[in-house]
């Protein structure tokens, strides 16, 4: 425990660890500092001093940003001194400021409108024109307005220190100082808006919500980012249930304050016009809209009719519809042919790790452990908030980072070891910083779609060789890849991994070369992008948010509602359970979840109750690791599943795992249907690397 | 990019002067060093210190941009600051400045179209106890009054 230090701030004994600021201390006892420039976890900038105080025999006001606490010290926060200082520091913030609140989109939960109401004078003494600077627009997503910057530097350390990106900066002086992106007159940088959403005033704007409407009227729904799978949590900004905004200012979440530009801004597939919002059913020959009684009791015929039946899940559906869906492809269509996309090993991972000492890793992982090892994946691209947690723990903890990557990464520059290998000769390449490795008191491994089958068992046999303590982290593609395996949407395996009843099904693959397949279901996967359907004359439900490859050759499409517009729970890459949270209503859509339901219900079939919490109940009860704490789950947290304990007897073949090896502007379908991503890409520049 | 010897050599043994790990400290006397021989801070001449540096064409522009005797524009071959700030104000300095603008012709940050002459009012240049001062390049002129300013002006060929 680090020595006390007493104090007494406004005649309030206070005790505080030595070293603690004075702002932090005075925040224990529950005297509130303002401030613009200090941000918790932020270097110190010392820069607006709206948080000077007095403090007894010093000669002057000190700003208590960045003065320790001191033994018997005398402090006070609301003297005459202080509260005139204050005055005039806001006075003097506001004399080039526009103004302009009735059209800023900060306007109503703006840092300077309330330090101003709170703290400010009811006057200016300043009568000079202002200096007028026009808006500048950096790149489809970053927006600056000069006049409004009140220079606190907080955009330029979070780019610079949270981000690990630098592409923020600050020219000029005096009067005509202002924030400069890195490339002149726009940015090349991430894209993530983490520099707009904590910027104190409305200088930083994102393309994708300004002038959408006023703070106040929005609802704030907390859920979970539906894109990669790295499972942020984001808070949706809903008005007129449209999404307006995406953001995680609370830090509610294992993400903190991050999220990548998909989290933030990709929300705007929800309301892209091709959405689909009536079920569509092929009536000679043509898909047209039919009402959802019609189009269920044609999907309810055929599926009674019986047949060879093939059912391939998503990845992006919940665990209570992947549950539910494997639960009736196996009792009600009585078969073992059900498979998802997959992108990591995930099974062989759980199998070879059974009986070893070495672990999963987790989130947390990423940014405590003192070394990562990076095995055939580019990180920064694929797993943006991973790959950020990792910078984060050089930056902090000067982590040991080691690469093998077939290409040039972004960690390429703070690696310790850094080689570059093939898909097929990965081990070589991690064999050659054996030595270095060895030399490193723990490991956190993280490995992509290269590493599979024999190829992991491999890495855990070198992991184990190197006598120090292991972890991985098996990276998937999407929101819910590792929930749809969890899950048993596999041929091989049912819930929690245990071997199926019966033969193993036929794979993905499989059913798509198969030419004798009756009945197709497709729930919220695009196959047809990628393969070819031999069975022509399968009758073929799909069950999307679009009119997919896959949904143009359907017999029947149902329109689903996306994970912005459900409850239930996702599991994230590490796996950790989080809650989706339902922002916006559907307008003709349904959930996967009401849709499985209602086909059930027209056969006549018991699934138990069809509701989100219901399933997750069951799920909880029967799917190993899955009897995690619901409180933590339900108050909008993460709950860690418990590896799979034993032997993992998986039939299926390391060929079919491939991870679409997306960048930080995609994920699959979803992304082809945001306009704000599209535009990113064809921005001129290039990605920061 | 490339520059002289001399100056190669100057650059060399600069960055000794600073700790491993700490060079970009050098970066503001390089960027003087170099606008001497290349005439101003060019777009290719903060992009070959970034590089040689190690830090980002931005981090260059935020120095430049900090400090006055940094210039993107070349000067004239005489660059003339004339302090107008407290003390040189008290002592003269305005009539200094107001003076120097009808001599050459130019006004603050101009530059004479034959590029001999560029002028600047500067704010204090350290120089109070010998107010009111001025500057040329890099050579300072003390307790200047307006007949000494011309006689100045005048002897610069
Ligand atoms: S959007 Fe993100 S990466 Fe780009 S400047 Fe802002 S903080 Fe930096
Ligand atoms: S743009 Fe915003 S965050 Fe950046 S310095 Fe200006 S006020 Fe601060
Ligand atoms: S890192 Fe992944 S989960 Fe997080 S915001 Fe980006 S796409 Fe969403
Ligand atoms: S908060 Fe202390 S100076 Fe800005
Ligand atoms: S005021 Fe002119 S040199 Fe200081």
């Amino acid at each position: 425990m680090a020595n006390m230090v007493k104090l007494t701030i406004n005649d309030t004994a206070v005790e505080a660890p030595a070293g603690t600021l004075l702002i932090d201390a005075a925040k224990l006892a529950g005297i509130e500092i303002p401030a613009f420039c200090y941000y918790e976890g932020m270097s110190l900038q010392a820069a607006c001093r709206m948080c000077l105080v007095e403090i007894e025999k010093a000669p002057k006001l000190m700003a208590a940003c960045v003065v320790p606490v001191g033994e018997g010290m005398v402090v006070r926060t609301e003297s005459p001194a202080v509260v005139k200082a204050r005055k005039t520091t806001l006075e003097f913030l506001l004399t080039n400021h526009p103004l302009d609140c009735p059209v800023c989109d900060k306007g109503g939960e703006c840092e300077l409108q309330d330090m101003v109401f709170k703290y400010g004078a009811g006057e200016s003494r300043f009568t000079e024109v202002k200096q007028h600077v026009p808006e500048k627009q950096w790149s489809p997503v970053v927006f600056y307005d000069g006049p409004r910057c009140i220079l606190c530097y907080r955009c330029v350390r979070v780019c610079n220190e949270g981000m690990g990106v630098g592409a923020l900066g600050i020219v000029n002086r005096g009067v005509a100082a202002e924030i400069a992106p890195s490339h002149g007159d726009h940015l090349e940088c991430d894209e993530c808006g983490l520099c707009i959403d904590i910027c104190p005033v409305g200088a930083l704007t994102s393309g994708a919500y300004r002038y959408k409407t006023r703070p106040w009227e929005m609802e704030h729904v907390g859920t979970v980012c539906t894109h990669c799978s790295n499972g942020c949590k984001t808070t949706l900004g809903v008005r007129n249930n449209e999404i307006v905004r995406g953001n995680n200012r609370d830090r509610s979440g294992l993400n903190g304050e991050f999220l990548c530009v998909k989290g933030r801004y990709a929300f705007d597939f929800n309301h892209h016009p091709e959405r689909l919002q009536a079920p569509l059913m092929r009536i000679n020959g043509k898909l047209e809209e039919v009402s959802w009684a019609r189009a269920l009791q044609a999907v309810v015929e055929k599926f009674k009719a019986g047949g060879k039946a093939g059912v391939v899940g998503s990845t992006r559906i919940s665990n209570e519809e992947a549950f539910l869906l494997q639960k009736f492809a196996r009792t009600a269509l009585k078969t073992n042919n059900i498979d998802h996309h997959r992108s990591g090993d995930v099974v062989t991972l759980l199998d070879s790790l059974s009986g070893k000492t070495a672990t999963l890793g987790n989130v947390d992982d990423c940014y405590n452990s003192k070394a990562v090892l990076i095995v055939g994946a580019d990180i920064s691209q694929q797993q943006p908030f991973l790959a950020n947690q990792i910078r984060a723990n050089y930056r902090h903890h000067k982590a040991g980072i080691y690469v093998a990557t077939s290409g040039a990464v972004r960690e390429d520059k703070i690696a310790k070891g850094s080689v570059r290998t093939t898909d097929s000769e990965w081990l070589a390449g991690v064999e050659s910083m054996r030595e270095k490795l060895k030399g490193e008191s723990e490991l956190l491994v993280l490995f992509g779609d290269s590493v599979k089958g024999e190829g992991v068992r491999k890495l855990v046999a070198f992991g184990e060789s190197l006598g120090i303590p292991v972890k991985y982290i098996c990276l998937v593609d999407y929101a819910n890849s590792r929930g749809a395996m969890d899950m048993g949407l596999l041929p091989d395996l049912g819930p929690g991994y245990h071997a199926v009843e019966g033969a193993p099904g036929m794979t993905l693959p499989q059913m798509m070369a198969a030419t004798d397949l009756d009945l197709l279901w497709i729930v919220g996967a695009n196959p047809l992008a990628r393969h070819t359907l031999a069975s022509s004359n399968a009758f073929v439900v799909v069950q999307d948010l679009f009119l997919t490859e896959t949904a143009q050759r359907a017999d029947v499409v149902l329109p689903a509602a996306s994970a912005y517009e459900k409850n239930g729970t996702v599991t994230n890459v590490t796996g950790q359970v989080q809650r989706l949270k339902r922002g916006v209503e559907t307008v003709g859509a349904k959930t996967d979840l009401a849709i499985i339901g209602l086909i059930a219900r027209g056969m006549g079939v018991n699934l138990g109750k069809v509701d989100a919490d219901a399933v997750f109940a069951e799920i909880q009860k029967t799917v190993r690791g899955y009897n995690v704490s619901l409180p933590v789950i339900v108050t909008g947290g993460a709950a860690q599943t418990m590896p799979v304990n034993g032997r993992v007897a998986s039939t299926v073949l390391p060929e079919l795992i491939q991870s679409s090896r997306d960048t930080l502007f995609t994920t699959g379908t979803l992304t082809r249907y945001s306009k704000i991503l599209n535009e990113v890409m064809e921005a001129p520049g290039g990605l920061y690397r | 990019m490339t520059f002289s010897p001399e100056l190669e050599a100057r650059f060399a043994d600069l960055l000794t002067h600073y700790p491993p790990g700490r060079q970009r400290g050098a970066l503001i006397p390089m960027l003087m060093y170099a606008q001497d021989e290349v005439g101003a801070v060019t777009p290719d001449l903060m992009a070959e210190l970034a590089k040689r540096l190690d830090i980002s064409v931005l981090q260059v522009d935020e120095v430049v941009g900090y400090y006055s005797m940094l210039h993107k524009k070349p000067q004239g071959k005489y660059h003339i600051q004339i302090c107008t700030n407290v003390a040189c104000m008290l002592r003269g300095g305005a009539e200094l400045y107001e003076h120097a603008c009808k001599k050459l012709g130019v006004g603050h940050k101009q530059t004479q179209a034959s590029g001999k002459f560029s002028l600047e009012e500067v704010e204090c240049i350290g120089a109070c106890s010998w107010a009111p001062a001025i500057q040329v390049n890099y050579d300072f002129h003390h307790e200047v009054t307006v007949s000494q300013l011309d006689q100045v002006l005048e002897g610069l060929q």
